[in-house]
């Protein structure tokens, strides 16, 4: 049944991107334990208007853990300590009374902080632009069931496909690399049969985008942990092993089995 | 005066391609002069987008989201349909187009309901060709699945995740063209005000939500994708920042709003549990395929779910509705949800739900086979409640889902002002009055895809020549003033409540009066009331902070200013509407067992609103509704 | 250009240039996961020289054989010895003597380099790519080794040059005499420093190997989930091997088992 904490906040308030930003801290009494961390950060925010305090600005916008607009740094952890959840839908009854919650943005140099725990994650289209679609322009489709896909293939396709990219890998990453999502959205297209025609021009170009704003993967594996859809590490190895490729085949002779 | 719909001659079958070969064409060579702005990248806006930049057009997209890929289509759990008739169960196009008019319980227009399900098996093809990962069966065959009460497996689906796999295709197909530099994309861009001269669409204002620019984009044409309303009634299983404004705006500007009052509740959401809550989570309607619906025939009965003995539970969908039993349509399905909740049979701590039980296939297909099915389903509400599924069965009440109701468009998805188009559930779409399951999806991609990009060449092939307005045109210049205007006045009122407090308060006159059941007095009583609070709003408003930085209460101040606006229109529109009809319940229309009683002879029609001014009432225009296709029955689920 | 050059640090405006591509194979060596892959291939590399040295070591273990010398008679002399002696000779007569030897020791400096250089950059790259938080942050899955790579490896270094000077130069003792690997070796390590350094520093190696011997399939994409499993096993025992073999030494000397 539920119950209510008090909790104290240490929040990181930066009013715009070149500004200088610090912790602020906040308690937030009486708040439910049913209610969701976003809920509590909303019950927050109307105590500090009703103060005359300017409100905390957090990113959110789906609430149910598929948008990936969501995302905070909670005590040292993107996400929080709730393995496989969004913030959005890590709730309070996971918090004891009395708890010290720091949070703070995703931190990476290509994430500059927009406003308080608001950032500015655009490379990671910047990543799907160059190469995470499969060129089927509007009309071109031969019908769905011309080509079967084994089971399996589907279904690690669809694991890869999951990503909602949060940027949750590169917040957790040491080393701020965006190799999960990358590889997430490499090996959703290069493992179905469609993407097969542009598939080492696909690894190559993301690859390459991709180390233009992010770090290095150094297989910490602190992106796979952070993951709320749990996004397996294999896939780096996968995209890594289609890059190398799209520099040392033969691209004439790659439809040939 | 409406506007003809534009629907083609002919019969129905051969209506769109008909009128296909009679729009007026762009030259491949002169699409490129022709600057179309697309306002909203979910399904519908993304792929509008891709599509007509493929084709050549100059295409400028807008998105209040840091990214394209968070619009909210993304939380589409269930599935598309589409009339592949894969299964060899009798499906087909027309009967696609017949179980929607029916569904919608006949307030769609045929014609359009007719083309939606013909380019429904294209859309699977296309999706498919962009490798969205759908769910397959062993033989590598695209799997299917009865969705929503329909008696055919035509439900396409990736597990629990197919709009967000449709979406990212949509986005994913949309990025390329603005890699390729065929796209110009406009993130956390806000349009607060569409711009008309001479009777017809010119381009949009909009607001950087990062900066607080407010800056003038104008175009041949304005599409807007921008989603539905559901919004209004604060809780809703739509986004935090899904919102009606650039409809609305459209709508003050000149667009015809059609059928406000259709809004659909979907049976399937997890129960509110306090007063901060700030949203509701949906739980797929698949989860009827298998989930039995029952609440305690004992109202005050204490005792855990799980120990309830089998007579002493009261299926109340099986044993009113044999045929279909727990998978009866969303309005039926929310309605009898409410009826025995008002009755007292609600279960809780709340008592403000109903059991969805998985009991019976978890003994008879194993545990296994149920995870396999819903385990994302099931996780998601074990995270949210803190109850185990498994254990004991789930708790859910009806929430408010989508919008049937949206500007008022014609065949060629244009609205009531030339130049400006409406796609996806910003329209007042192709569903009637209750849209099935598994439809919006195909909706949305059907509009964006297949039928804008075709018809919007019609409107465009007599602009040739033709410059897009300059926006330093005193049109524009006066556009931005307002909007500025506009942002200072929610700054400058100094009063004591926040947006959300306005937004909560209104919610709940909406849910409490323009809901699940709905009654003369209550709508009247709901005008009067929703006015008084947007009188508070304006006086006692409160939004600290600057407007040259992110600042999330002007957002929600204008968002929630428009909702008030809509609220209005909408109760007016439910009292017009004497009869109930699919998410509509009038409950001065309805047969003796309690049924929706439609009222044909006089309400068969879209009421398409107009706009004057902010003292004058919208004024009605009627469209009305022929069939010659589908024979109008009371539906029947017994 | 071999690397990148730093931009600018915001959102849209990328942190580095893509440079000119080189031809190949250079190219590869260009990205970040290219420099991955060879520093994954010449940690294989620099592998093979550990495993095969432990190995090599643990013939003091053996102590002294009767072998026939160059002079063409039987002589007691220390396997080890011996097996030195045999590495100089490689490939003999197929090429003169120490020339397979000094091909090894050129291949395995060429390995270092690259191993370095790759480490250095990506160093680099990973420090302008990435902001520290304000507060403490809290890793799930990085571990010790995985978070210390550069400096065990900056340590390992800097043992190595230690190691060649004190057994390969003879810088550290008067003692050292060339080909005579056991003597050198036992009077190194009967100092309680000198064994204490090694033990330290081979404590260092295999925690980098614990890191490194996993992290390489990843880095070259060998990945299966019929083996996933395995990698971390393989990995953990190689280090556990190399560790127990390599610290065995300093402590069989230090102990007096193992003596002149």
């Amino acid at each position: 049944m539920s119950n209510t904490l008090n909790l104290t906040l240490q929040v990181w308030r930066q009013p715009s991107t070149n500004a200088a930003g610090t912790f602020e801290t906040y308690q937030a009494h009486n708040i439910s334990d049913d209610a969701s961390f976003l809920e509590m950060l909303d019950i927050v925010n109307e105590r500090l208007i009703e103060d005359g305090k300017i409100p905390i600005e957090f990113p959110h916008d789906c609430r149910e853990g598929i948008c990936g607009t969501c995302g905070v740094m909670i005590n040292g952890r993107a996400h929080g300590h709730e393995k496989g959840t969004a913030t959005c839908q890590l709730h309070m009854r996971k918090f004891n009374d009395g708890d010290t919650i720091v949070i703070e943005p995703w931190r990476a140099a290509a994430f500059p902080v927009v406003r308080d725990l608001v950032v500015d994650r655009s490379p990671l289209d910047r990543i799907i632009e160059v190469g995470g679609f499969i060129t089927a322009p509007t009309g071109t489709a031969q019908d769905a069931n011309q080509q079967p896909i084994p089971k399996e293939v589907a279904d690690s396709a669809m694991d890869a496909a999951a990503c909602i990219g949060c940027g949750a890998c590169v917040a957790a990453c040491p080393n701020s690399a965006a190799q999960l999502f990358t590889s997430a959205k490499v090996w959703h297209l290069n493992s179905l049969p469609q993407g097969q025609a542009e598939r080492y021009k696909r690894a190559e170009s993301m690859v390459e985008t991709m180390e233009e704003f992010f770090g290095s993967c150094t297989n910490h594996g602190e992106c796979s942990e952070a993951c709320p859809k749990e996004i397996s590490l294999d896939f780096i190895a996968y995209m890594n092993k289609d890059y190398i490729k799209s520099k040392v085949k033969n691209r004439r002779m790659s439809s040939q089995i | 005066m409406l506007p003809d719909a534009g629907i083609p001659e002919g019969p129905i079958a051969d209506k769109w391609d008909s009128h296909k070969f009679n729009v007026n064409l762009v030259n491949p060579a002169n699409k490129r002069k022709f600057k179309v702005l697309i306002v909203g990248t979910g399904l519908a806006g993304a792929s509008a987008a891709a599509t007509m930049a493929e084709l050549g057009y100059d295409v400028e997209v807008f998105t209040f989201h840091d990214s394209p890929r968070r619009a909210h289509s993304i939380a589409a759990q269930g599935g598309i349909n589409a009339a592949k008739n894969y299964r060899n169960d009798g499906d087909s196009v027309y009967r696609l187009f017949y179980d929607t008019v029916k569904g919608g319980d006949y307030r769609s227009r045929e014609a359009n309901v007719y083309r939606l399900a013909e380019v429904s098996v294209n859309i699977i093809d296309q999706m498919t060709a962009q490798g969205v990962p759908f769910a397959r069966e062993y033989g590598g065959l695209l799997d299917n699945r009865s969705f929503g009460g329909a008696q055919v497996s035509r439900t396409f689906y990736a597990r629990g995740q197919t709009g967000q796999q449709l979406l990212i295709g949509a986005y994913q197909q949309m990025m390329r063209q603005v890699g390729l530099g065929k796209i110009k994309l406009h993130t956390r861009m806000e349009m607060l005000d569409l711009v008309v001269k001479d009777g017809s669409a010119q381009g949009i204002v909009c607001r950087n939500l990062t900066t607080g620019d407010v800056t003038s984009h104008s175009g041949h044409a304005v599409v807007l994708a921008t989603g539905g309303y559901s919004n209004v009634f604060y809780l809703s299983t739509n986004a935090m920042a899904s919102n009606v404004t650039a409809a609305w705006r459209a709508h003050r500007k000149g667009a015809y709003f059609a059928n406000p009052c259709y809004t659909q509740i979907h049976p399937t959401c997890i129960p509110v549990s306090d007063d901060f809550q700030s949203k509701l989570t949906l739980m797929s309607e698949s989860l009827r395929n298998d989930g039995r619906i029952w609440v305690p025939r004992d109202r005050d009965d204490n005792r855990l779910p799980q120990n309830i003995p089998e007579p002493e539970r009261y299926y109340y969908l099986e044993e009113k509705y044999p045929a279909f039993g727990n998978l009866v349509p969303r309005d039926v399905a929310s309605r009898n949800a409410k009826t025995v909740v008002d009755q007292g049979y609600g279960v809780g701590p709340a008592k403000n739900g109903v059991y969805l039980d998985f009991a019976d296939v978890i003994q008879r297909d194993g545990r296994d086979v149920v995870e396999e099915k819903y385990g994302n389903l099931l996780q998601m509400y074990e995270r949210i409640t803190g109850e185990d599924p498994y254990e004991m069965p789930m708790r859910i009440y009806p929430a408010v889902h989508y919008t049937m109701g949206g500007l008022w468009v014609d065949y060629n998805l244009m609205t009531t002002i030339p130049g400006c188009y409406a796609a996806g559930e910003a329209n007042f779409s192709d569903h009637g009055a209750n849209r099935l399951g598994a439809s919006a999806l195909m909706q949305g991609l059907s509009d964006g895809y297949f039928v804008l990009p075709t018809t919007i060449s019609n409107y465009l092939a007599d602009k040739l020549g033709t410059q897009p307005l300059s926006t330093d045109d005193e049109v524009f210049q006066k556009a931005e003033r307002d909007v500025v205007d506009r942002v200072q006045e929610f700054l400058s009122i100094g009063g004591t409540k926040s947006p959300e407090y306005f937004h909560r308060e209104l919610g709940k006159l909406v849910w409490e009066y323009i809901g699940m059941a709905r009654n003369e007095n209550g709508l009247e009583k709901a005008i009067s009331e929703i006015r008084a609070l947007r009188d508070e709003f304006w006086k006692d408003l409160r939004v600290l902070g600057t407007k040259d930085t992110l600042n999330s209460s002007i957002e929600k101040a204008g968002r929630v200013s428009d909702f008030f606006e809509l609220a209005e229109l909408m109760a007016r529109d439910a009292l017009t509407r004497e009869e109930s009809c699919g998410g509509h319940f009038r409950e001065e229309s309805q047969t003796e067992e309690g049924e929706a009683l439609r009222q044909d002879d006089s309400f068969a029609h879209v009421s398409a609103w107009e706009w004057h001014d902010m003292d004058t009432p919208q004024t009605e225009h009627r469209e009305a509704l022929e069939f010659e296709y589908v024979k109008l029955t009371q539906r029947s689920y017994k | 250009m071999a690397s990148p050059t730093l931009v600018k640090k915001s959102s849209d405006a990328p942190l580095r240039a893509k440079g000119k591509e080189l031809p190949f194979p250079l190219n590869l060596y260009q990205t970040a996961v290219g420099k991955k892959w060879v520093m994954a291939l010449t940690g294989i590399m620099l592998l093979g020289f550990v495993v095969f040295h432990m190995v090599g070591n643990l013939k003091l273990y053996i102590g002294q054989v009767e072998h026939l010398n160059a002079e063409g008679e039987y002589k007691l002399d220390y396997d080890i010895n011996i097996y030195g002696e045999y590495l100089r000779e490689l490939l003999v007569p197929l090429l003169p003597r120490t020339y397979a030897l000094w091909g090894l020791r050129f291949g395995l400096i060429g390995a270092f380099a690259l191993h370095i250089h790759s480490a250095l950059t990506l160093t680099r790259m990973n420090q302008v790519s990435n902001v520290a938080y304000s507060s403490k942050r809290d890793f799930i899955a990085a571990n010790f080794a995985s978070r210390t790579m550069r400096v065990s490896g900056i340590i390992v270094f800097f043992y190595l040059i230690f190691h060649l000077a004190d057994l390969t130069w003879g810088w550290t003792s008067d003692e050292w005499v060339r080909g005579h690997v056991y003597e050198n070796m036992v009077n190194s390590m009967s100092r309680p420093i000198v064994a204490l350094v090694y033990i330290f520093a081979n404590i260092l190696l295999s925690i980098h190997i614990f890191h490194g011997a996993w992290s390489m399939f990843q880095s070259l994409g060998i990945n299966n989930p019929k083996y996933n499993a395995l990698r971390r096993g393989f990995a953990a025992g190689l280090a556990g091997l190399i560790l127990l073999g390599n610290i065995s030494f300093p402590l069989a000397i230090l102990s007096g088992v193992v003596d002149i």
